[in-house]
C-alpha cells in the first residue's frame, strides 16, 4: 500500500482513538493532522513503521499534549470537558468510529462547504493544502472553513457518539449528500484540469464504501455507492478531445469501465430487491439501464421512464422533471415531449433555466426543426455555468448551420 | 460556486468620492475592510484587490510577431474596473448579499458574475 493510502486509511481511526482518550474533537483533529504531515515527510525516506496506526497514534498523542499545554487549547478543553465524556477506547466497538466521525463532520450546524472540507480532512485524511488544490481556492480559505467548522461543533456541544435513532436517518442523509457533492465536484470533464489535484471522485467512492461497511443494511447508502460506480464508469468516454462533453448517446461505449459497471449493477440489483426504495437507488437504477445498453439505440427507454416516474413521485425536483421529459420524449416522440416541456416551464424553478433551453433544443433537433434547435442550443450555451457543457452546446449549435444573427 | 464581484468607477462616482467629507470616505474604507474581514472569517474569500488608476494601465497588442504596449490614459473609457472580490458562496443570493455591502453599490457600479466551473452534467 502506498504511504498516502495508508495514511488515509488510518486517519479516521487514529482521530477516533484520540477523541475517545482526550475528548475535544478540534484539538485532537489538529494533532492528527500534524501527525499525518509528519508521516508524509518521514515514511517515504525512513520506511513505513511496522505498526503504522500505533506510530500515528503515538505521534498524534504527543502533539496533542503539546497543544494542550498551550493555554488556548487548555481553555478550550475546559470548555468542552463538560460536554464530552471520553470513553475507554477498548470498550467501544471501533466499527462505529468512522460513522461517528462522518456524522460529526456533517453536523447540521455547519455550512455545506464546511462539512465538505472537514469530512475530507478528518475522515479522508487529506491535508488542508490538498483540499485547497482540489477546490481551486487558497489554503487559508480551507483552513478558515475547517477551524470555523470546529468552533461550531464545539459551540453546538455535539459529542463523539452516534445520534439517537430518530435523528440518525436525517444525519446519515446529510453525510450522503456531502459525499455525493464531493463526487460531483471531482467529476470534471477534462483530466488536464485535474492534474495535481486529489481525485475527488475516487475519494468520494472510498468514503462511501466506508460508510457502507458501517451501514450495510442501508439501501440508500448502497444506492449512492452504486450510483457513483455506474456514473464514474463512463468517465473515460464522456469528454471529447476538445474538452466538450460527449453526451451518452455519442459516447464510445467500449471505453466504459466494465468492471465498475458490473459491480454497480450487482449492488443496485441486490439492493432494490431487499431495501425500501429511495432516490439514490432510483438514480443508480437509471444509470444501470444506460450502462447496460451495448449501443445508444438499445437503451430501454420505457424502463427509464418508469424509474423517472417513481423518482418524480418519491423525490420531485426540477431536474427530475426535465430528465423525465427527455425519457418521455424517447418513448413517445419529441413533439409530445415538447408539449410536456412547455407545461413544465410554468414551474418558476425551471423558467429560463439553461437546461430547459438545452432539452428544448435537443427535442426540436429530433423533431427535425434544426433552425429552432440551433437558436435554443445557443441560448442554453449562453446561460450555462459549466465550461464543458458550454462547449458541447456551442458545438451542437454549430453543427446545425451558421447562426442567423 | 465562485462569484466575481466587480466594482466599477466612473467620473461621477469619482467626483462624489473626492467631494465627500473625510468622515464619509473613512466610512467607505471601513466598509471594505469589514467586508474583507467577514469574508475571510467565513471562509468565503478567495482573493480581493483594489486596482490602480486606469492611467497606470497598459494595453498589450501582439501581432505580426511583435508585442506593442500602449500606456493609458485611455480617454474613451467612461467606466473602468476599480476593484474585485473573488468569493466562493453557497448561492448567488449570498454573493449578492456581500456585494450590497460595497459602498460603490450606492452608484450602481457593482456587478456579480458567476465563474464557470469545469464540471458538467451527464447528458
Amino acid at each position: 500500500m502506498e504511504v498516502e493510502d495508508l495514511l488515509r486509511e488510518h486517519a479516521p481511526q487514529v482521530l477516533a482513538a484520540l477523541v475517545r482518550r482526550y475528548g475535544g474533537f478540534d484539538t485532537c483533529e489538529d494533532a492528527v493532522q500534524e501527525a499525518l504531515l509528519a508521516a508524509a515527510v518521514q515514511w517515504p525516506t525512513d520506511g513505513v513503521p511496522a505498526n503504522p496506526k500505533g506510530w500515528l497514534t503515538t505521534v498524534a498523542s504527543r502533539r496533542w499534549t503539546e497543544l494542550w499545554r498551550n493555554g488556548a487549547a487548555r481553555r478550550r478543553r475546559e470548555e468542552t470537558a463538560a460536554l464530552l465524556t471520553p470513553g475507554d477506547p477498548e470498550q467501544v466497538p471501533a466499527v462505529d468510529d468512522t460513522l461517528s466521525l462522518l456524522l460529526m463532520c456533517c453536523h447540521p450546524s455547519l455550512t455545506r462547504v464546511s462539512q465538505v472540507a472537514l469530512t475530507l480532512r478528518a475522515v479522508g485524511g487529506l491535508t488542508t493544502a490538498e483540499i485547497a488544490r482540489a477546490f481551486l481556492v487558497p489554503e487559508a480559505t480551507i483552513g478558515q472553513r475547517i477551524s470555523r467548522a470546529k468552533q461550531r461543533i464545539r459551540a453546538s456541544g455535539a459529542g463523539f457518539r452516534l445520534p439517537s435513532p430518530s435523528e440518525r436517518d436525517e444525519r446519515v442523509a446529510a453525510v450522503m449528500d456531502v459525499l455525493y457533492l464531493i463526487f460531483n465536484e471531482g467529476y470534471t470533464a477534462s483530466s488536464g484540469a485535474a492534474l495535481n489535484r486529489v481525485e475527488l471522485t475516487a475519494e468520494a467512492i472510498r468514503l462511501t464504501r466506508q460508510l457502507r461497511s458501517r451501514l450495510p443494511d442501508d439501501g440508500e447508502v448502497a444506492g449512492l455507492l452504486a450510483l457513483m460506480l455506474l456514473t464514474d464508469a463512463r468517465r473515460p468516454a464522456r469528454t471529447g478531445p476538445d474538452g466538450a462533453l460527449t453526451p451518452l448517446a455519442d459516447q464510445d461505449r467500449s471505453r466504459w469501465d466494465t468492471q465498475a459497471i458490473a459491480d454497480g449493477v450487482t449492488l443496485i440489483t441486490e439492493t432494490l430487491a431487499s431495501a425500501p426504495l429511495g432516490p439514490y437507488q432510483l438514480q443508480a437504477a437509471i444509470a444501470a439501464v444506460h450502462d447496460e445498453a451495448p449501443r445508444a439505440q438499445d437503451t430501454d427507454w420505457p424502463q427509464i421512464l418508469g424509474l423517472y416516474d417513481l423518482l418524480h413521485s418519491l423525490a420531485p425536483g426540477p431536474m427530475v422533471t426535465l430528465n423525465r421529459i427527455v425519457a418521455f420524449a424517447m418513448v413517445r416522440g419529441p413533439r409530445t415531449g415538447l408539449e410536456h416541456l412547455a407545461a413544465a416551464e410554468a414551474d418558476p424553478a425551471l423558467a429560463g433555466h439553461h437546461r430547459v433551453h438545452a432539452v428544448r433544443a435537443h427535442l426540436l433537433d429530433l423533431a427535425g426543426n434544426h433552425e429552432a434547435a440551433r437558436t435554443h442550443y445557443e441560448l442554453a450555451a449562453r446561460h450555462t455555468l459549466s465550461i464543458p457543457e458550454q462547449r458541447y452546446l456551442n458545438a451542437r449549435a454549430a453543427q446545425l448551420g451558421p447562426s442567423a444573427s | 460556486m465562485k462569484y466575481l464581484i466587480l466594482i466599477y468607477h466612473n467620473q461621477k462616482a469619482r467626483e462624489a468620492w473626492e467631494g465627500s467629507s473625510e468622515a464619509h470616505r473613512t466610512e467607505g474604507l471601513r466598509a471594505h475592510a469589514a467586508l474583507v474581514e467577514d469574508l475571510a472569517g467565513s471562509g468565503e474569500l478567495v482573493v480581493s484587490g483594489a486596482l490602480s488608476d486606469p492611467s497606470q494601465a497598459r494595453r498589450v497588442l501582439v501581432g505580426e510577431g511583435r508585442t506593442t504596449i500602449s500606456d493609458g490614459p485611455f480617454a474613451e473609457v467612461k467606466e473602468y474596473l476599480a476593484g474585485f472580490y473573488l468569493v466562493e458562496c453557497e448561492s448567488a443570493d449570498r454573493a449578492v448579499e456581500h456585494a450590497a455591502r460595497i459602498p460603490e453599490a450606492a452608484f450602481g457600479l457593482v456587478e456579480v458574475r458567476p465563474v464557470l466551473v469545469d464540471t458538467g452534467p451527464d447528458m
